[in-house]
């Protein structure tokens, strides 16, 4: 329709060029200052290139434990990817013919999506806080020891901080299979059940493999979403700090280029995690494509 | 519809019991729990069971009386619902240049999934860090200062620039023109473009064409992105914390703040009323599509 030589594509090409730049500059910035002298500040010029910051990260000089949070928060965010991927896979296939309810889990799902994320965790952070009262009654109604003495909290991690984080990933899952099974070709699945495959041999061996590059996209939302995760997580996660969390203490508190090497080695990661996950799709379907061959 | 809940597939309706327990458990009783106990009493150290409206009463306390200035919650409200207006226009324009070009100049399908893609990739990094990441430009001695002084073109650095109204916008921006592009772009391409070539040949031009054609049927995903902006900044306390130099109101920051006190009662009052005033925007908005037949 629009001829690319015209001059309205190339407004629109400056645009979008300067959109592109105004996403990437400011994380490019503070790559290149993660590199600062160890005399330079949180601003530029460069007072000379060094290693400095990262090895005073490395040695945690004056920063909370940086590594066991980072630790946590990639094994909350792994635990987080496998429900994710599982769930909405399920829960995608029951999807495909309405059921009871179906209707009213969809509106939910949507709904947990859009609530404000203080809300939900202020909730949530309510919900445990009932728990936990109700348990310190229990331990000193029935004189239990064990609660009495040593039951702290059901506030954590993997209870209140892992369910709050699916009820942001599991509606990305769920919309990506309803975008999948929306553009799925049935004839496929009614070929296989043709030549009498069962309704478990038909999921397995066509409808799955056909899926797997999305199920990798959802295991993709559902990993980096969850180990970003900072408003749903903030009043729910108990003892513990995932890494986001102690990142936005450090926004405070930290004033030395420190916390852009950080940001560098956190990012990279992230960076690192959505090349993995595009290489996995890559060689899924190159692998998919010679078979065709 | 059908093309969601056919009718030849098998029955695996029991398969979405296990997502369907996460969003009971994690969503629907918390949020009956905040309405609750919004109605509950609370000293300094527990919150009491109780069926009270004081922490309603508190948080409009003052707001009814006439001639006088505005009270503390009103101004809060008006401060949130200015930095979501603000945001909601910039990223609607935004998002719907970036998701025009898109969809209608970019005619190769690998390009436009990589540039698509461009835009989507830093959606998957940390918040925190590309708010952070504004410092080293906006700051006093930031880049962008001194730019502007190498260039003559001012004489003292600007003050404005970081941990004010201007800072916060910029980075909701940032984050959130994202949320725009994709239901526009999602639009945009399912437009028949038999359409479009069908107003070139009888003689529309290219304002016509957007204002009678596209914009129509884009309005879903204007709607939808719509929808996602305004209630993400309704909420939002991390963003305008941390840009706002913990110095600007928001409604979200109450509710945090009260959080932190333990004040629990009262912030689930705050977060009730903020429910409400969300909801209210949403069903107003989605009176106009069916958001379901727009994936």
């Amino acid at each position: 329709m629009h001829r690319t030589g015209s001059r309205g594509f190339f407004v629109f090409l400056v645009i979008f060029i300067l959109f592109v730049i105004f996403l990437y500059g400011p994380i490019f910035s503070i790559v290149l200052l993660s590199f600062q002298g160890p005399d330079g500040g949180l601003t530029f010029p460069m007072n000379g290139v060094s290693f400095h910051w990262f090895g005073e990260l490395w040695r945690g000089a004056g920063v909370v434990d940086i590594g066991s949070a980072f630790r946590r928060s990639l094994f909350l965010g792994f635990v987080v990817m496998i429900l994710t991927v599982t769930l909405s896979v399920a829960a995608g296939l029951a999807f495909r013919r309405r059921f009871r309810g179906s209707e009213l889990l969809f509106f939910t799902t949507i709904a947990s999506l859009i609530v404000p994320s203080i809300v939900l965790s202020l909730g949530v952070a309510l919900q445990f806080r009932l728990i936990d009262e109700i348990i310190k009654w229990f331990g000193e109604a029935f004189d239990i020891e064990k609660i009495n003495y040593d039951f702290q909290t059901t506030l954590g991690m993997f209870t209140s901080g892992m369910g709050t984080q699916l009820t942001w990933t599991l509606p990305f899952g769920l919309l990506i299979m309803f975008a999948v099974f929306n553009r799925f070709d049935k004839s496929y699945e009614e070929a296989a059940r043709d030549l009498g495959a069962s309704q478990w041999q038909t999921l397995k061996e066509v409808v799955l493999p056909i899926i797997a590059p999305s199920i990798i996209g959802i295991g993709l939302f559902g990993f980096t979403l969850s180990y970003d995760e900072l408003a749903r997580s903030s009043q729910v996660m108990g003892a513990t700090n995932t890494l986001p969390l102690e990142l936005r203490g450090l926004t405070t508190t930290v004033t030395t280029p420190i916390i852009y090497a950080l940001g560098t080695l956190t990012t990279l990661f992230s960076f690192l995690v959505i090349g993995i996950f595009f290489l996995g799709v890559w060689l899924l379907s190159r692998s998919r494509s010679k078979s065709k061959v | 519809m059908t093309k969601i809940f056919g009718y030849f597939e098998p029955k695996f309706s029991w398969l979405a019991l296990p997502f369907a327990a996460v969003f009971f458990i994690f969503f629907v009783i918390p949020l009956f729990l905040t309405i609750i106990v919004s109605f509950w009493d609370y000293n300094d150290y527990s919150i009491i069971p109780d069926f009270i409206f004081d922490n309603y009463i508190y948080i409009f306390e003052g707001c009814f009386r006439l001639n006088t200035e505005l009270c503390m919650t009103f101004k809060t409200y008006l401060s949130t619902l200015y930095f979501c207006f603000i945001t909601w226009l910039i990223t609607l324009i935004l998002g719907f240049l970036l998701a025009y070009f898109l969809a209608f100049y970019v005619t190769s399908l690998p390009v436009q999934i990589a540039l698509f893609l461009i835009c989507t990739i830093p959606f998957w990094t940390s918040n925190v860090i590309r708010m952070v990441s504004w410092i080293p430009l906006l700051g006093r001695h930031g880049l962008v200062n001194d730019v502007l002084m190498q260039l003559g073109l001012i004489k003292a650095p600007v003050e404005w620039f970081l941990y004010s109204e201007f800072s916060v916008i910029l980075a909701l921006v940032h984050l959130y023109t994202l949320f725009m592009i994709v239901p526009i772009f999602n639009s945009m391409m399912r437009i028949d473009k038999s359409i479009i070539e069908g107003a070139y040949d009888a003689g529309a031009n290219e304002i016509q064409i957007l204002s009678n054609i596209i914009i129509p049927l884009c309005k879903p995903g204007i709607v939808i992105g719509s929808i996602f902006v305004i209630t993400v900044v309704m909420g939002d306390f991390i963003t305008i914390g941390i840009m706002g130099g913990q110095q600007l109101a928001s409604i979200g920051k109450v509710i945090n703040t009260e959080m932190n006190y333990l004040q629990l009662p009262g912030a689930a009052a705050n977060a009730v009323i903020l429910l409400l005033i969300t909801i209210i925007i949403i069903i107003t908005m989605t009176k106009f599509i069916d958001i379901r037949k727009e994936l």
